[in-house]
């Protein structure tokens, strides 16, 4: 299985999102690899209103079972969510749990106007109603276990990756 | 020997004891959580679902309201239902042992039990004696340990020094009978501090303590000299009139942490205390008060260690 | 009377040295020979020894039998039935029972109990001061005439130093012994384990070295001005043994035993507060151990005894300073002793259980010789065997041994010639 290149969903996706935003629009961030597309995507479209970014480990849930990530990162949103128009970003979409957590941090924040969804890979398998309204490019795994992760290099270049799921054997 | 109690075969934490035996990373892990507990904390909403649905039972067979408030106030950010339980008033006078009450709290359906004694040793007794699936922090047991404090001590260093491995910290006061101390202690050494003093008259350093790294010191002015870090420690009543100081004046005259003595420190030297202080006893109120003082931001990053553990034990059972 | 023939054993004889194997003979409650059997010798029963060894039976100076007051703990019939499955078949009982030992009544009541059981022999120590209130002597010779071997306050205090002089100063009259704790109990008080870097660490209150030695200070200079015979107990710290050694070089009529726990472990055994370590007096610094065991070998210290102490398990199931100090140690008084003994002569190392304690007790030394009481202890030296509750016969099932691989256990344990414990 061949996984797409990155930079060029990148583009994609910030062309979609392009007429969809003001300069006021807010972008935020999923740790870990949601916060590195939204760094781009926030250059990318020239946004005015400071980069948010979110740690969702304090409202997983399955932190039953896997217990609490070694590094969690604090959640930062630099501006006043209330009546805000917001865009969550995330690297990779999938059972849809993630993006619930998001939203519930989200709204422990403050009560925005609009809420919607950006990710730069749709790989499908969802497990929640939950949709994005701008993707970058989607992939077809079928039954693969796998977890699709996004990787930054140094010099910040982006790549995919298949790995195991953490907690897996 | 035993294996270390308050670690599961992977090592992973299941219960909070002692910081003596606990390795480094997982202390640094558990700073690293609680700063993101901190952020949490500066929010409008300050309560994340973590721990939903889960009861932690404060039980205090010696009561102290203040540190039962702040795991209270720690576990209700995390949404945990909690239930205090002031055992030194209730079943324990009325002669049932310290096991009958906790198996009986446990059989309703408890999954943390936070637990502090009198007696050294006894939340060990209480983890040995519970089923594996129910975690035990201690929140103070006789002289022996009060983990979390100590956690949110070095919490505290980090905040304002950041690299433990440059600093000299000193210790002041009652040594002897103090379980802050013994947790500080244990902090700082395992997190690389190379320089911990103890400072306190000899009827106040317990026999031995330099081998658990430290050196000792009997002149304050010496102690404090070249420290970044100065903590106080709290001087009991009942200790200040008798056979081991003659009075709290006399001991204020030597061991009290005056303006003066400070300028003994680095410049920018931090003072800490665990509080309740004693101002005119082991602490002048100029100093308490002072620029230098960290006592309130300690209390602060206190909810959010205690948070940190409590995310930790109950997500790695 | 039964005839014993007991075969090709090892015979192991303290007293003389002796080490051989060959058949030892007990006829009428006495051996009466050893190697060949005596003219007309037929043999009731035969106990085949081959590979065991046949030595005296132990003399444990230090065996609280719980009885009368405390049989919830411990029974007078299920320690010495432990004692006869330890090899045991003498113990000295302290008199710190509920009520006291003393009163002659209460003394011939455990004599007479004791020896319808039949089983090891006891030999009660009487209380020095009337209900160990450390006030006022308690009437030592009508104890003695009762049949209390000695005197003692157990472990608790005198009053003051008077009531010790004067004390001593009685004994002395009727050469009395006089067995003394040397403990200074406002030093120790509310100790719970030695002071030094374990009680620094876990925060439990410390009994200082200076609470026994301040206290054997005092009862040697005390002894030296009386005269009286003075017998210290459970010395655990390395100036107390060179204090004792002094004084024995200058004349000073004393003797002394220590714990075999204190033998072998040290402060360091308490671990993550092994309740099971907390004992009086103390587990000491690994130091303090070693002196003891120097102790031993130069015959400074002249028993070795089990401080056998049974707690039952509420007694136990507490945090450490809350839990009541003691340990049972009948049974694991052979092993400990066998292990203390290293590689050196059996003979040599069976001396603290069998000669040593008997000369404190002021009754014959036991000796594999024609004539002496058959009192034997036929035991595998090689066989190992795991301490666990199961294992035990004594109503107290705490030790710090507990879980401990130990080597060495009697097989067959005679008194006055009957088999009192076969395994």
């Amino acid at each position: 299985m061949r996984l797409p290149d990155p930079e060029a969903l990148l583009a994609r996706l910030a062309d979609s999102m392009r007429p969809e935003v003001a300069s006021d629009t807010g972008l935020i961030g999923i740790h870990t690899g949601g916060v590195w597309v939204a760094e781009r995507l926030h250059d990318m479209l020239g946004l005015e209103t400071p980069l948010g970014t979110i740690d969702v480990a304090f409202y997983r849930d399955d932190y039953g079972q896997r217990g609490l990530k070694p590094e969690v990162q604090p959640s930062a949103i630099p501006f006043d969510v209330s009546g805000h128009d917001v865009i969550i970003v995330d690297d990779v979409l999938y059972t849809g749990r993630t993006v619930r957590a998001a939203l519930n941090v989200l709204f422990d924040y403050g009560r925005p106007g609009r809420v919607r969804l950006a990710a730069l890979v749709d790989r499908g398998g969802r497990q929640l109603p939950i949709c994005a309204q701008f993707v970058g490019g989607a992939v077809d795994l079928g039954e693969e276990r796998r977890v699709v992760s996004l990787a930054r290099a140094d010099d910040g270049t982006l790549a995919l990756a298949m790995k195991e799921p953490r907690g897996a054997a | 020997m035993q294996r270390n109690p308050q670690l599961g075969e992977d090592g992973q934490l299941r219960h909070l004891l002692s910081i003596d035996g606990l390795p480094r990373d997982v202390l640094v892990n558990i700073l690293d959580t609680a700063r993101s507990f901190v952020s949490v904390t500066e929010r409008e909403v300050k309560k994340v679902p973590l721990l939903r649905g889960k009861s932690v039972f404060n039980v205090f067979f010696e009561p102290s309201t203040r540190t039962r408030t702040t795991f209270e106030i720690a576990a209700k950010r995390l949404s945990a239902d909690v239930i205090n339980l002031n055992v030194a008033t209730s079943s324990q006078t009325k002669g049932e042992s310290l096991l009958d009450t906790v198996a009986n709290l446990a059989a309703m359906q408890a999954d943390m039990f936070v637990v502090r004694h009198a007696s050294s040793g006894a939340p060990y007794l209480i983890a040995r004696h519970l089923s594996q699936d129910i975690h035990v922090i201690n929140a103070g047991d006789g002289r022996h340990a009060h983990p979390t404090q100590g956690l949110l001590d070095v919490y505290t260093i980090r905040h304002f020094k950041e690299d433990f491995t440059k600093l000299t910290v000193a210790i002041v006061g009652d040594l002897m009978h103090s379980r802050v101390a013994r947790s500080e202690i244990h902090a700082l050494t395992t997190l690389g501090v190379p320089e911990v003093r103890v400072i306190g008259p000899k009827t106040l350093i317990p026999p031995d303590v330099q081998k658990l790294g430290v050196h000792v010191h009997h002149d304050m002015a010496r102690g404090l000299r070249g420290a970044d870090v100065v903590m106080m420690l709290r001087l009991q009543n009942e200790r200040m009139n008798g056979a081991l100081l003659p009075s709290a004046q006399e001991y204020f005259k030597t061991y009290g942490l005056t303006p003066e003595r400070l300028l003994l420190a680095k410049p920018d030297a931090i003072v800490m205390h665990p509080g309740p202080m004693n101002r005119g006893v082991e602490i002048d109120s100029a100093v308490a008060d002072g620029r230098q003082s960290v006592i309130l931001p300690q209390v602060t990053f206190g909810i959010a260690v205690r948070m940190a553990v409590m995310a930790i034990l109950a997500g790695g059972g | 009377m039964v005839r014993v023939r007991i075969s090709n054993g090892r015979l192991v004889d303290p007293a003389s040295g002796r080490d051989e194997v060959g058949d030892l003979f007990v006829a009428d409650g006495a051996i009466v020979a050893s190697g060949r059997a005596p003219d007309g010798f037929t043999a009731d029963r035969v106990i085949d020894a081959t590979g065991l060894v046949v030595a005296p039976g132990l003399v444990d100076l230090g065996v609280r039998l719980r009885e009368p007051g405390f049989e919830y703990r411990a029974t007078l019939e299920s320690e010495l039935v432990a004692a006869a499955a330890g090899g045991i078949t003498s113990v000295a009982c302290p008199p710190d029972t509920d009520p006291p030992l003393d009163e002659p009544g209460l003394v011939e009541m455990l004599k007479r109990r004791a020896s319808s059981l039949a089983l090891t022999n006891v030999y009660p120590v009487g209380a020095l001061t009337r209900s160990l209130g450390g006030e006022r002597l308690a009437e030592m010779m009508e104890l003695a005439e009762a049949g209390c071997v000695a005197f003692s306050q157990a472990d608790a205090p005198f009053a003051d130093l008077t009531v010790l002089l004067r004390a001593l100063q009685y004994a002395a009259t009727f050469d009395l012994a006089v067995w003394l704790r040397p403990e200074d109990s406002a030093l120790a008080s509310r100790g719970v384990a030695h002071e030094g870097e374990v009680a620094t660490r876990l925060g439990l209150p410390g009994i200082p070295s200076l609470a026994e030695t301040v206290a054997i200070a005092t009862i040697l200079l005390v002894a030296r001005e009386t005269g009286a015979r003075v017998h210290l107990c459970r010395i655990s710290t390395a100036r107390g043994v060179s204090m004792v050694r002094e004084a024995k070089a200058d004349g000073v009529p004393v003797t002394c035993d220590v714990s075999a726990n204190h033998v072998h472990l040290s402060e360091m055994d308490i671990g993550f507060f092994d309740s099971n370590c907390r004992l009086s007096p103390p587990l000491r610094h690994p130091r303090d151990r070693d002196a003891l065991v120097a102790g031993l070998v130069d015959g400074t210290i002249d028993a070795i005894c089990s401080d056998h102490t049974p707690v039952d398990e509420d007694g136990k199931d507490l945090p450490f300073s809350e839990a009541e100090p003691g340990a049972t140690g009948l049974e694991l008084l052979l092993p400990l002793t066998i292990k203390w003994g290293g590689g050196r002569p059996l003979p040599e190392v069976l001396r603290p259980v069998t000669v040593g304690p008997a000369r404190v007790l002021g009754i014959p030394a036991p000796t594999l010789d024609a004539g002496a009481r058959a009192d034997l202890c036929v035991f595998d030296p090689s066989l190992w065997w795991r301490v666990e509750p199961s294992a035990l016969r004594s109503q107290g099932k705490n030790t710090p041994h507990l879980g401990y691989e130990l080597q060495g256990r009697a097989c067959y344990t005679l008194v006055s010639g009957q088999v009192v414990f076969e395994r």
